[in-house]
């Protein structure tokens, strides 16, 4: 079974956040990257097929050169090869852009499934997978608990809302969006990342852009929305006077 | 928008299961008399003609009950197919729908069948024509983006639950409604879903609990779980937790607030190293006093929170347990 996974690189959760001068995305080049948490969860759900079922399992990253270091982590956890579309322009493009690269990326691989975390840290379209899975025409479903591929008919457990699962069955070739949690990812072993230096990341030229579909004009943190009583102070002060207010104010102790 | 002459119409795709409408499509209602424009919706499914009844209180032009057999069971392949005929039809500027699992399973790929924008997770719209810009979250929440949906219409815009209030829909004298046969190939749809199911019961209820203390990552691991059992022990309150903590195993998936699991609205919640992704948020601002215990001043907790402390939560818990018991 081939199985692709795409991954995104993005800024870590620690990284503090810094608006560039247009105000219209972050300023990130002084930022410190790290593989989008739910597509580790699909990466580590491929390798467990190709362990059940045998294959390979090919990584496919749309970025900037930085993207490397994403791809390697995931070799070094045991993916076969990878594919780099190289492009400054797909770090921050719609999802209409990215799934354009990727697809042209995957058109020839022809993979048997293709993975995807359900949605980035950062953009949090949640919709590449989907528009990707109509640009191959290939049957798609999102937000998966389980994936039971031992026959040519794939079934899979989808979350909806509310502590609601259901199964759905489908042809192979397809995609589908992993829900975080699904599986308890793997660390890197030294031999894995080795192994990692010797694995072949392919660069693929990315497809001429089309016209964007959407377009960032401002970013800017939020304003509160509501009217939040900071409280300052040593941790002993602020306790007692959060204890206070909650006894006195709220009335909710 | 024709000229600037004639009003944008606007479909308003509602969500329903088994001829029972989901709420939030009150919202994506609401959202569109809010943007302006000639309001439509459009239901679908196998039978819908009850839901539609129910929709068409709405102060809009008309409520379209999309029909078909092969539209009894949601589908992304059935849906897709349904709509785009609709939207061909129909012509809209805009299409809305309520930001929820189904919609996020099938509108990004009726917009990429349609080759047009979608804009996702919208929380705030401001201007109208070609100057409207849609307000989404970005970065988990801790940034917002003004975004425009470019190239023709229709653009497609799903609005985030809770963001419109349901109850803020302007009521009609009745709106028609009309009946439309999809008339789809069912051999053209490739999944086959079963029925819904719940897993085990759940073993807890936190929908009845009076406070609850919820962890997110900022605990950092599963030895420091007993930092929050002791506080809740203190409170009378039920431990939870955000996804990650689950998705971890540092606590059972039966104590997960947020879209993915329990919806709750006690007296009291306290948000502890919680940063307050809207997955997160949408299953607890409804609670009366919020508190938020967090190392990073911009955290978006803070922004539905009453009470917040910005500082390190294994300082500042152990002394509000010091101070509850004296």
């Amino acid at each position: 079974m081939k199985i692709a996974v795409c991954i995104k690189q993005v800024v870590t959760r620690e990284w503090q956040l810094r608006v560039n001068e247009n105000k219209t995305w972050i300023r990130d080049s002084d930022a410190s990257w790290e593989p989008n948490e739910p597509d580790a969860y699909a990466l580590e759900e491929a390798l467990r097929l190709k362990e059940k079922h045998g294959g390979e399992v090919i990584v496919v990253s749309a970025g900037p050169a930085r993207v490397q270091q994403a791809i390697r982590d995931a070799l070094a956890r045991g993916a076969d090869r990878a594919l780099h579309i190289e492009s400054d322009a797909l770090a921050a493009a719609d999802a209409s852009a990215v799934a354009d690269a990727l697809a042209a990326a995957l058109k020839d691989e022809q993979p048997d499934l293709v993975l995807t975390g359900l949605q980035s840290d950062d953009q949090g379209f949640g919709s590449v997978g989907v528009i990707l899975a109509e640009k191959l025409g290939l049957p798609h479903a999102t937000i998966i608990m389980e994936v039971d591929a031992s026959s040519p008919t794939l079934r899979v457990k989808r979350e909806l809302e509310a502590g609601w699962f259901q199964w759905v069955s489908m042809p192979m070739p397809a995609v589908l969006t992993i829900q975080s949690g699904i599986n308890q990812l793997r660390y890197a072993t030294l031999k894995g990342i080795m192994a990692a230096k010797k694995k072949e990341i392919r660069k693929v030229e990315a497809p001429a852009a089309a016209e964007a579909k959407q377009e960032v004009v401002a970013v800017y943190f939020p304003e509160k929305g509501k009217k939040t009583q900071m409280i300052g102070g040593s941790p002993a002060e602020a306790a007692a006077e959060l204890v206070k207010k909650l006894r006195e104010d709220a009335h909710a102790i | 928008m024709a000229l600037g002459l004639e009003p944008d119409v606007i479909l308003v795709v509602a969500e329903q299961k088994d001829g029972t409408l989901n709420r939030a499509s009150w919202e994506a209602v609401a959202a569109a008399q809010q943007a302006g424009g000639d309001v439509k919706v459009v239901v679908a499914g196998g039978d819908v003609a009850g839901v539609a009844k129910e929709l068409a209180a709405a102060d809009v032009a008309e409520v379209v009950a999309l029909q078909d057999a092969a539209l009894a069971m949601y589908t992304p392949d059935g849906f897709v197919a349904a709509l785009e005929a609709l939207i061909a039809a129909e012509q809209p500027e805009l299409v809305f729908f309520a930001h929820t699992y189904q919609t996020r399973d099938f509108a990004p790929k009726l917009a990429a069948r349609l080759d047009r924008a979608i804009v996702v997770d919208v929380v705030g719209i401001k201007g109208s024509g070609g100057d409207r810009v849609y307000v989404r979250p970005v970065f988990q929440g801790k940034l917002s983006a003004d975004v425009k949906a470019k190239g023709p219409a229709p653009h497609l815009v799903s609005v985030q639950i809770g963001a419109w209030r349901a109850d803020a829909v302007k009521k009609g004298s009745g709106a028609p409604v009309r009946e439309v046969a999809a008339g789809l190939d069912a051999s053209t749809i490739r999944q086959q879903p079963e029925a819904p199911f719940k897993e085990a019961r759940q073993a807890v209820d936190l929908s009845q609990a009076e406070r609850i203390v919820a962890i997110g990552r900022g605990i950092k691991g599963q030895e420091h779980l007993a930092v929050a059992e002791g506080l809740a022990r203190a409170l009378g309150a039920e431990i939870a937790a955000s996804r990650p903590i689950c998705d971890a195993g540092w606590l059972p998936m039966d104590r997960q607030i947020g879209s993915s699991g329990q919806t709750v609205a006690p007296k009291l919640y306290v948000a502890l190293g919680i940063s307050g992704a809207i997955q997160h948020l949408v299953g607890m601002k409804g609670s009366r006093t919020i508190v938020a215990i967090n190392k990073d001043p911009e955290a978006p907790i803070f922004e539905v929170a009453d009470y917040g402390i910005a500082g390190d939560l294994f300082e500042i818990v152990p002394a509000m347990v010091a101070e509850l018991q004296k």
